[in-house]
């Protein structure tokens, strides 16, 4: 045991004066939550639109002052000529444009239909399908006013409830994420590189010289990061509590039970990465290549994983960060209990063995 | 007698090897003495047997064996890539040989590796101590892990300290030392836990000429105390300061006796020559 102590407070000056491993430990979970939640949304404001109005009448003078009136648009400028369009767009300023048809208010009431183009630049994907969405709400809005009270038409109207994040906050999506991300690159790449770095320098010989046995030394170097990844979590938890008010509303001790099995995963992989990795920056490489980008393409963080096509969707599967996120999401923000939630726990349990185990019979291969 | 000698190379010692010939002279003593231990005890404290290691299709270490004497400087020898590291991992405990027998310090290497490691100190060619640990906090991992008490630790570090004038640096980072010091830090630190036998493998790879002496001359002390010396050096130089010396060439050992009798049986003047005939007989 006092030789356990020793080497764990050998692996903490290691780690305290290593200023880039400080800074990747402790800075990184910060700035990345705070990028996350503050800069990346999916909502849009004030975006600058023009418009065309063709027929300049009371019903689309009505629209266009309902659209002047959201805070989702402003109303840069009103263009005269439709071969304007084109121009307008190319100085990049505006992002959609509104045409209203000639004559917009006499079709609406002879023929009963008339017709709104929205015109949206699409080289952002993402924005252009908001805007077009958010016009066609505004729009529909308006129609719904207009209708007239005696008409005998048969109404259906939808109207959606988002559950568990009624305001649709990206950052709730973003929170989850980001913790499995950081977890997944404390836990993994800095174990890795860690164990590696002893090979590289040699001292990596002579503590297996020493009557320290192969997982003492193990042991020893990943318990410093068990300890440092769950003040991370608990870091990125509090941030998403108190800067972006996300709720916890299941038990904050599974929440916490949950994690450390995470982090166990993950560290058991940095085990792996470092058994077959010979320098630190093989270490890193494995890591980011085999670790990261899939946590952050295929567990579901950013894309969903059920448009993907389905090689994709299979191979997700093997992806601990998949079945982490799933529990943080049903915890944090469904408030469910274990009993939601045991399958995807089991999985991780089996995922953390199974790299145990390899990686065990890895090391022990390494000695020979 | 026996006692006189011993205390007049302690007196020497006491006074430092300022000078050249006191260090022949110290050497020719210890020679001296060590060839009267020899035939006096001749305890062994290593005995190898065909020990072989063999990775796939390719023998490393073809079956050799040799016996190393209790206090003796044991010179082991061969051009890189001849087998010896992989004949020293054997030794140490960390590389499981293929087939053969060895005795490390009255413990069989196959099943008591715990205690071999125990009652062994390596130091290796690379420098192999934490650059950014202090010497203080380096002396108290490894005296750690090899279970000194805490109040021993404190004792070591005093003494190693004062031993090799480290009083104003004791609390810098490793890694702002001198290679020459870290050297001699390493030895010593390897020397913690008062091992039977010290492995060290190049232990003066890139070192300056002075301190290289300096180096030996701690060798010299320790095996004086009674401590096993066992070394890998590429330096024939150094192989003139031991005991005795194998030669490896292929996996096989090719040669082993004192220096001046292999000099003696290859009809050359100086070790280097016999460890050129030796490699140049084998291609």
């Amino acid at each position: 045991m006092k030789r356990f102590i020793g080497f764990v407070r050998k692996e903490f000056y290691h780690i305290f004066r290593d200023k880039r491993s400080l800074f990747i430990l402790f800075g990184m979970p910060i700035a990345q939550i705070l990028l996350f939640g503050f800069a990346i949304t999916n909502e849009i404001n004030n975006v600058d639109i023009a418009i065309l109005d063709q027929s300049n009448d009371i019903e689309t003078q009505k629209i266009i002052y309902k659209i002047k009136a959201s805070p989702y648009f402003n109303v840069e400028n009103q263009i005269e000529k439709e071969r304007d369009i084109a121009s307008e767009f190319k100085k990049g300023k505006i992002k959609a444009v509104l045409i209203f048809e000639p004559n917009f208010s006499k079709n609406l009431e002879t023929k009963k239909v008339t017709f709104i183009q929205a015109i949206t630049d699409a080289t952002e994907p993402n924005v252009a399908n908001t805007i077009a969405n958010y016009t066609s709400a505004i729009i529909q809005n308006y129609q719904a006013q207009k209708k007239q009270p005696d008409t005998n038409q048969v109404k259906v109207v939808v109207q959606s409830r988002m559950l568990y994040n009624p305001e649709l906050k990206s950052v709730f999506n973003f929170v989850p994420g980001v913790m499995t991300v950081i977890l997944m690159l404390v836990s993994a790449m800095m174990t890795s590189i860690s164990i590696t770095r002893e090979k590289e320098l040699g001292t990596m010989e002579i503590l297996l010289v020493s009557p320290l046995k192969p997982f003492q030394v193990i042991i020893g170097k990943v318990f410093p990061y068990i300890f440092l990844s769950i003040i991370n979590a608990i870091v990125i938890v509090g941030l998403g509590y108190f800067v972006f008010k996300m709720p916890i509303n299941g038990s904050i001790f599974l929440l916490a039970f949950e994690s450390i099995l995470f982090i166990i995963s993950a560290l058991s992989l940095g085990i792996l990465i470092s058994t077959i990795s010979n320098s630190q920056q093989t270490a890193m490489m494995l890591s980011l290549m085999g670790l990261m980008l899939p946590v952050i393409i295929l567990s579901g963080f950013i894309f969903p994983i059920n448009s993907m096509p389905l090689p994709m969707q299979i191979i997700s599967n093997i992806i601990p960060a998949k079945w982490f996120i799933i529990i943080v999401k049903a915890i944090m923000l469904k408030g469910v209990g274990i009993q939601y939630i045991w399958k995807e726990t089991l999985i991780l349990i089996g995922m953390t063995v199974f790299f145990i185990a390899v990686s065990i019979k890895k090391y022990k291969i390494r000695l020979e | 007698m026996f006692s006189w000698i011993c205390k007049s190379i302690s007196d020497y010692k006491s006074q430092g090897f300022s000078k050249p010939w006191r260090f022949e002279l110290n050497k020719k003593l210890c020679d001296f003495v060590s060839s009267w231990q020899i035939i006096m005890e001749k305890e062994k404290i290593i005995t190898v047997k065909n020990l072989t290691k063999k990775f796939g299709n390719f023998t490393a270490v073809k079956g050799i064996s040799f016996d190393v004497y209790k206090g003796e400087i044991f010179g082991f020898l061969g051009a890189n890539g001849a087998g010896k590291t992989t004949a020293m991992k054997m030794l140490i405990g960390i590389s499981n040989p293929t087939s053969g027998e060895a005795n490390v310090a009255g413990f069989d290497v196959h099943t008591q590796t715990n205690m071999v490691k125990k009652s062994i100190g390596y130091m290796s060619q690379k420098f192999s101590m934490y650059d950014d640990l202090t010497i203080k906090e380096n002396i108290t991992f490894f005296g750690g892990i090899y279970g000194l008490s805490r109040s021993q630790i404190k004792q070591k570090i005093t003494q190693l300290v004062e031993e090799l004038e480290l009083q104003e640096v004791a609390n810098n980072l490793v890694g702002s030392l001198p290679l020459g010091w870290k050297q001699k830090l390493s030895f010593s630190v390897a020397l913690l836990h008062e091992p039977k036998i010290v492995f060290l493998d190049e232990p003066t790879g890139g070192v300056d000429p002075i301190t290289r002496r300096q180096f030996w001359e701690m060798i010299y002390t320790q095996a004086y105390k009674g401590t096993t010396i066992f070394v890998t050096t590429h330096y024939m130089d150094e192989a003139e300061y031991c005991d005795r010396v194998s030669i490896m060439v292929d996996g096989t050992i090719e040669a082993l006796d004192t220096p001046k009798n292999l000099k003696k049986q290859f009809n050359v003047e100086a070790m280097n020559d016999v460890f050129l005939k030796l490699a140049r007989n084998i291609e």
